[in-house]
């Protein structure tokens, strides 16, 4: 489902973040959501149309808008400069109804919640969510400065939020964190990879169950050297550019396929692959390291190809 | 006496894969009569494991463990009055515990919805079937539960329905379900049979 929706709000929070709000142009209420879900906004830019996929930071239970927040990637593929420097408040952009690939798991006893950088703002849903089911939790959000810290602004003042600042010598300390938490805590990571691996690890030290440790990395699709698929059904070949992925490339050339989170993690866009003769540059969450050996499976919202002939079966 | 193989039923009838020691971490163990040695099998497979273990015993006595020492041990009459006890156990516990349940299937479906309850995932918890196969079954029409059930059909002891015994179970409540038998033919009730493995 997609909504038409108008930007109302636009907000500089930090040098290089912008809040943006979006509203029906009639004022009707939008589908409500869950903490840590996404909306993916179409970018139009002359002939191609980029899709991103951004966490929602407003109140999960609030229809009367959507908020997300955005960091400017200047090496990044133009979708965040695009919204940075051509959306303004008044203009029409098209979303989709949320997804949520990052809920909490409400049979937790208690939460607690891990953000690194611009990976605050599944978190800002989240906790709007936490404070209305009346839910303990502690967040603890890690930024370079307090300059560069977005979220601070949107945050609440509470005893259980704390802010780590590593210029001032405020280090998050994961073992501290983690150690001593009561049975039934489940734990949640948003931001760089590192910081999603040392909070695994640090888990896994202190024996905390897999099913109690949560993560979401934003990732967008690498560039890399141009390359091109075959159609099994038409025989079409299509051409993806250096800067394109192949899910892009595939609905540039009008070939029908589904995709949900543009990220590489929620696994509607997993594509059969008939006939590869290279090698599959696999960037996804989804596949299992078998799948990805196996090359018979290929993520076209994340993953490349180097090779001679790569055939879909599409 | 090894852990009891069930026959295969539906994919959601509990199984119990036997306990496996986690070595010298935090720990709650709780068990029976026939459990109680199933802790002991695990302790001698790896004497680590009680180095900071809570023992349960439940009806019956720490003479059944042999001489297995855990940190700390509880002699309890009854799940009944077993039950604020593991609560509080598992209120006070930390993240990386380890629970251990052996014995019949009611004590270990109890005591693993208390731990769901308090949040711990049930794919972590570690059981080991020993003993009775009598079973803990819930009344699907008034809800009541009828305790160490080994015939099928039984009489619900709080409605007096005659019951079908179900290998659906609640793993929020820690029973298997009993459905009216004869609900569209009064009267006309099946064979009683004892429950199998």
């Amino acid at each position: 489902m997609k909504l038409a929706l108008k930007v109302t709000e636009v907000e500089q929070l930090s040098p290089l973040v912008k809040r943006f709000r979006f509203e029906d142009p009639t004022g009707a209420s939008l589908p409500v959501f869950s903490g840590g879900a996404h909306i993916t906004v179409e970018m139009p830019e002359g002939e191609i149309i980029r899709r991103n996929s951004y966490s929602l930071i407003s109140d999960p239970y609030d229809g009367s808008a959507y908020e997300i927040a955005i960091r400017r990637e200047d090496k990044g593929r133009g979708g965040s400069v695009y919204m940075h420097t051509k959306v303004s408040e008044g203009d029409e952009i098209t979303v989709s109804a949320p997804a949520n690939l990052f809920q909490l798991d409400l049979r937790a006893r208690k939460h607690v919640l891990i953000a690194g950088g611009i990976g605050i703002t599944p978190f800002l849903s989240q906790l709007k969510q936490l404070d209305m089911e009346q839910k303990p939790y502690e967040l603890h959000y890690a930024a370079r400065s307090r300059e560069e810290a977005a979220g601070i602004k949107l945050l609440p003042q509470a005893a259980h939020v704390h802010v780590h600042i590593s210029e001032e010598g405020a280090r998050m300390d994961l073992g501290a964190i983690l150690d001593g938490q009561p049975l039934g805590t489940h734990v949640y990571t948003c931001g760089p990879e590192g910081l999603i691996a040392a909070v695994a690890d640090q888990a896994a030290r202190l024996g905390w169950p897999k099913a109690s440790v949560h993560s979401e990395a934003f990732t967008a699709p690498p560039p890399g050297e141009p390359f091109e698929v075959v159609i099994a059904s038409t025989g079409e070949t299509v051409h993806v550019k250096a800067d394109q992925s192949l899910l892009e490339a595939l609905e540039a050339a009008k070939v029908e396929i589904e995709y949900s989170c543009r990220g590489g993690g929620c696994g509607r866009c997993q594509t059969k692959v008939t006939a590869c003769d290279g090698r599959i540059l696999h960037n996804d969450h989804w596949l299992s390291e078998d799948e990805r050996a196996a090359q018979k499976d290929i993520m076209p919202c994340m993953s490349r190809f180097k090779g001679t002939r790569l055939e879909l079966d599409l | 006496m090894p852990n009891t193989e069930f026959s295969p039923s539906i994919d959601s009838r509990p199984t119990y894969g036997g306990l496996v020691s986690q070595g010298a971490a935090p720990a709650i163990m709780v068990a029976d009569e026939a459990g109680a040695q199933a802790l002991a099998d695990l302790a001698a497979s790896d004497a680590s494991v009680m180095d900071h273990a809570h023992v349960v015993l439940v009806g019956c006595g720490a003479a059944t463990l042999g001489d297995v020492k855990p940190v700390a041990l509880y002699e309890t009459p009854d799940l009944a009055a077993a039950t604020p006890l593991v609560t509080q156990l598992l209120n006070d516990a930390r993240m990386g515990t380890q629970l251990y349940l052996a014995g019949s299937e009611g004590l270990m479906g109890h005591v693993s919805a208390l731990a769901i309850a308090a949040g711990m995932p049930v794919e972590e918890i570690q059981m080991e079937h020993r003993g009775s196969i009598a079973r803990r079954m819930q009344c699907v029409h008034c809800k009541g539960i009828t305790e160490d059930v080994t015939t099928d059909p039984f009489i619900c002891s709080h409605c007096g329905l005659t019951l079908f015994v179900r290998d659906h179970f609640s793993r929020r409540l820690g029973v298997f379900q009993g459905v009216c038998v004869d609900a569209e033919t009064p009267g006309d009730v099946p064979e009683t049979v004892e429950i199998q493995a």
